[in-house]
């Protein structure tokens, strides 16, 4: 009894993390699960085990177009964030300069301001220049958001960065710009990969900015929202299931892979 | 000269865009908040008279839902953080060689959407689900108590939306302690708790802090958990201006609300990043 | 210009370089030349801006003012990357997303040199690691990365080698092995090498030439043995090794001789060993110089009396002793174990004796400990 709550009191915060992962899954693996619902419209009660939704994922109308939307402005936004925003962390990270603190002021707003003043601020600036709202503005919208996100992310790992490398190269007779490719740019991009993964990320699930700015267009967060008052098909769980999934293996292969060229 | 201008030549399509997408807006947002309905004109249609008592008449008609925010975006904080900080510091201490995965595990939940997993949880939790059912037979909760549509559900589902946003800059700032520290501690004859309390905690604050805001910010002004796992009871400030917005169409109140948000947290957040001590936060 | 630079050969000349950072000046009007070939030392404790020298040869810091040139080159104003020029540097700075091949090449690549492999496996081999090459630098010791920091600099043939603290990170035994092994490079290759250092037995054992620098300024410069065995300053005299400092007046000439009244006690000192200005002088004597012995012993050479032994430590190849003379100093004293005489207790009245040559005079008016206060964080930079 003394041994079996002595491994107990060891081991508490080991359990302790399955627990907590545990209650960060369950949601996961539900939707996981209730993906194999054969279920006609409303995917409410479990009816029946069927891999029917799987072999038929745009099966719902709309669904695919509306996840088609949201791959292609999460592509764009992470593009456009990834870029200005590493420009911002190398320009903080490498310079100095007058207007530094501004600098990190206005890349600290927009992470203040919560995304439902951000989405209506520029629905409102839409509004008075007459665009309408739909794909571009929901790509200016989300690359808004995501490149501060950016700029911490790339802006540490520059910061993590020994200056004494990129001396030593050009000791090594780089100039600066051979310099910033060989051995700045480099050292850099896995901080900046890590920020494209986030912004990605937080472009394809945002909904409040997307919701403010998208007009008619729908996007696959949308899509799920709207068809939630009445029922949302199984198709959905076999999207959010998959994407899940992709996104686990893109990580395991990238560590697997990053971890083989360190060792060969 | 060509020292001097670099740092700007990078800043200036970045800073060109916030400008323009971000302060443009927040000017314009601000001067609709003033504007009142155009006499005889449509719904919709507003002209500029800085009429100022919008911002007095939106709070009180909405102190409500202003206090529900801040109420249940702390409490959702608080909780957030009491469950992220024990998982941190269990991938950073006791993760060994499976660090890194457990970090993809605490972010993995993000690629299935949140709003299905908020439905999930509404399901779960449900009249439907097994959950309410099983507490009812064990007499647990009485016959009429429900779980969702309620304002634990709300809080309950903001705190697991945010979890994450939570645990990284924790484990971040976490897994930069030297566990010597802690060793030194203990040498020193500190117990337990008085380490944590001490050496543990002081050294993991900027993490504290960049969770909590993280957390705290994005659940004031959510509105998608009150929407989903809610009632009209537990209609919180972000519902208000999205209502404002696409159903009612009334502009400058919506702009007014969203303002007095902004203006709010950003003086929040103020008083608690001096109080916590850490202004390196970018 | 960098086309001239980067082909310059000869001496290194640094021309009245000041480097100044705000209110603080790093390196005060410094005039120096490093001969071609030559192993060289720049030695100091930290905060002496003998680093800052060495990042303004790289040209890593540009001087506030003054002129470096190699050879008939003035290289003051060129780029890192235009001066023949390499660094090791500090914790070796190997690009850590390169293979150890590609550390190597790194600089022959970026000037265009032809048959990459043949130098770079030559350079390989000359630090004994050619079977390192596809590794990185992440999975080599200590000690191979600092072999490897060297071969990537070397391998570039530069006029000019610069080791920045480049054994700080090693331990005792290996830093020993590597001190060695580094002069045997130094010649195999016949480069220049400019050494930063605040070891002064790793200066003293490795370089030709140590230029002592303190606050910004250089206080002597030699060979090992005229800077241990001349000092000119009270700094140089503590700093490198220990030295006893004995207050005096200088009362008369003999010969070659000056003869010196160390509070009452005459003793000689050679005059061009002395570097006193005016009467006031203090008489340096290195504690192994030193010879101890009892009352009835006869003495010979210069000789102080009234010594008590206070305390004594065994040592193995010495024993070392604390010698409290009658004004009140106490003297150190190392004594080879080689001379069948049982060991001095604590409390024995003892004189202390040694011959005239090995005196050194200081001026009366320095500080006698200057240079012996040991600082704590001795390894950091002076940056």
């Amino acid at each position: 009894m003394k041994t079996v709550s002595r491994w107990f009191q060891r081991n508490l915060i080991r359990i302790y993390a399955v627990v907590a992962f545990t209650y960060l899954f369950i949601p996961v693996a539900y939707t996981f699960a209730f993906s194999f619902n054969d279920s006609a419209k409303s995917n409410l009660v479990w009816k029946g085990f069927t891999f029917a939704n799987w072999q038929n994922p745009c099966g719902a109308p709309e669904i695919c177009s509306a996840l088609g939307n949201s791959i292609k402005i999460g592509f764009l936004a992470t593009l456009f964030s990834t870029i200005l925003g590493t420009m911002i962390a190398f320009a903080l990270g490498r310079h100095k300069f007058k207007g530094r603190s501004t600098t990190n002021l206005l890349i600290f707003l927009p992470m203040a301001t919560p995304e439902i003043v951000l989405g209506a601020s520029l629905l409102s600036l839409f509004l008075v220049f007459k665009i309408n709202p739909g794909f571009w503005p929901t790509v200016i919208a989300h690359v808004l958001f995501c490149i501060s996100f950016v700029v911490v992310t790339v802006k540490a790992r520059i910061a993590s960065l020994d200056p004494r490398l990129e001396q030593a190269a050009m000791d090594l007779y780089a100039n600066e710009r051979e310099t910033f490719r060989r051995v700045t740019l480099p050292l850099v991009a896995p901080g900046i990969a890590a920020a494209a993964l986030l912004a990605f990320s937080l472009s394809f699930d945002d909904f409040i900015i997307t919701n403010f700015n998208s007009g008619t267009m729908t996007t696959f967060p949308k899509f799920v929202y709207t068809s939630a008052a009445r029922g949302i098909p199984a198709q959905a769980n076999v999207i959010g299931s998959s994407m899940f999934f992709l996104a686990l293996a893109i990580v395991v292969i990238g560590q697997f892979v990053g971890r083989k060229r360190k060792v060969s | 000269m060509k020292k001097i201008s670099t740092p700007y030549l990078l800043l200036i399509p970045g800073m060109g865009f916030l400008f323009t997408f971000f302060l443009l807006p927040l000017f314009n947002l601000a001067q609709t908040s003033t504007q009142t309905p155009v006499g005889g004109g449509d719904t919709g249609q507003y002209e500029q008279t800085f009429h100022f008592k919008n911002y007095i008449d939106a709070f009180v008609e909405n102190r409500e839902q202003f206090g529900r925010s801040f109420i249940y975006a702390t409490i959702a904080t608080v909780l957030a953080l009491a469950i992220a900080y024990p998982l941190a510091y269990a991938i950073a201490f006791k993760g060994g060689k499976l660090k890194n995965f457990m970090l993809v595990l605490v972010v993995a939940p993000f690629f299935t959407s949140f709003l299905l997993r908020t439905i999930a949880w509404k399901q779960i939790l449900g009249e439907e689900g097994f959950v309410v059912p099983t507490l009812r037979n064990l007499h647990i909760i009485s016959q009429s108590t429900t779980l969702t549509s309620s304002a634990f559900a709300v809080v309950a589902g903001m705190t697991y939306n945010f979890l994450p946003f939570m645990t990284l800059p924790l484990y971040a700032s976490i897994d930069r302690i030297d566990p010597r520290t802690l060793e030194a501690s203990g040498d020193l004859y500190a117990n337990g708790f008085t380490t944590f309390r001490k050496v543990t905690l002081p050294l993991s604050m900027p993490g504290v802090v960049a969770g909590t805001l993280l957390t705290f910010i994005p659940a004031a002004g959510d509105y998608v958990n009150a929407a989903i796992l809610g009632s009209p009871q537990t209609k919180m400030l972000g519902n208000v201006i999205e209502s404002r917005y696409f159903k009612i169409v009334d502009y400058p109140t919506a702009a007014a609300l969203s303002f007095t948000l902004m203006a709010a947290i950003l003086v929040l957040v103020t008083i608690y990043v001096r109080k916590a001590g850490t202004e390196e936060l970018v | 210009m960098s086309e001239k630079a980067i082909s310059a050969r000869g001496d290194l000349k640094l021309s009245n370089i000041t480097k100044t950072y705000g209110d603080f000046t790093a390196v005060d009007d410094l005039t120096l030349v490093i001969p071609k070939g030559s192993f060289f030392a720049l030695l100091g404790p930290s905060g002496c801006g003998k680093t800052t020298t060495l990042r303004m040869i790289a040209g890593l810091e540009e001087p506030t003012q003054g002129k470096i040139s190699l050879g008939d080159t003035d290289i003051t104003d060129t780029k890192p990357y235009q001066r023949p020029i390499n660094t090791v540097f500090q914790n070796y700075a190997l690009f850590p997303h390169l293979t150890i091949f590609e550390n190597i090449a790194f600089g022959l690549r970026r000037r265009g040199i032809q048959d990459i492999d043949t130098a770079v496996n030559k350079a390989l081999d000359l630090v004994e690691l050619p079977h390192l090459a596809q590794r990185k630098p992440t999975q080599l010791s200590g000690g191979q990365q600092q072999r490897i920091a060297l071969a990537r600099a070397i391998v570039n043939r530069p006029a000019l080698l610069l080791l920045d603290e480049p054994l700080g990170a090693l331990d005792l035994k290996l830093r020993r092995q590597m001190q060695i092994e580094l002069k045997w490079i130094q010649k195999e290759v016949g480069l220049t090498f400019v050494h930063v250092t605040h070891d002064q037995e790793e200066a003293m054992t490795m370089a030709d030439t140590i230029a002592v620098m303190n606050e910004g300024r250089i206080e002597q410069m030699g060979s090992p043995a005229d800077l241990y065995d001349d000092p000119e300053t009270a700094f140089v005299a503590n700093f490198l090794g220990q030295s006893n400092l004995i207050k005096g007046t200088v009362t008369g000439n003999d010969g070659a001789n000056q003869i010196v009244d160390l509070f009452g006690q005459k003793i000689a000192l050679q005059k061009d060993r002395s570097h006193a200005v005016d009467n006031s002088i203090y008489a340096g004597i290195r504690p192994e110089k030193f010879r101890i012995s009892r009352l009835e012993t006869a003495t010979s050479g210069n000789v102080l009396t009234g010594g008590k032994v206070e305390d004594v430590s065994y040592i193995g190849v010495s024993t070392q002793y604390q010698v409290l003379m009658p004004w009140g100093q106490e003297l150190m004293v190392f004594e080879q174990n080689d001379d069948g005489v049982a060991p001095f207790n604590v409390g024995e009245s003892v004189n202390i004796s040694w011959e005239p040559i090995f005196t050194f005079g200081l001026r009366g008016d320095e500080d006698a400990e200057a240079g012996t206060e040991v600082n704590p964080d001795e390894d950091l930079d002076d940056e």
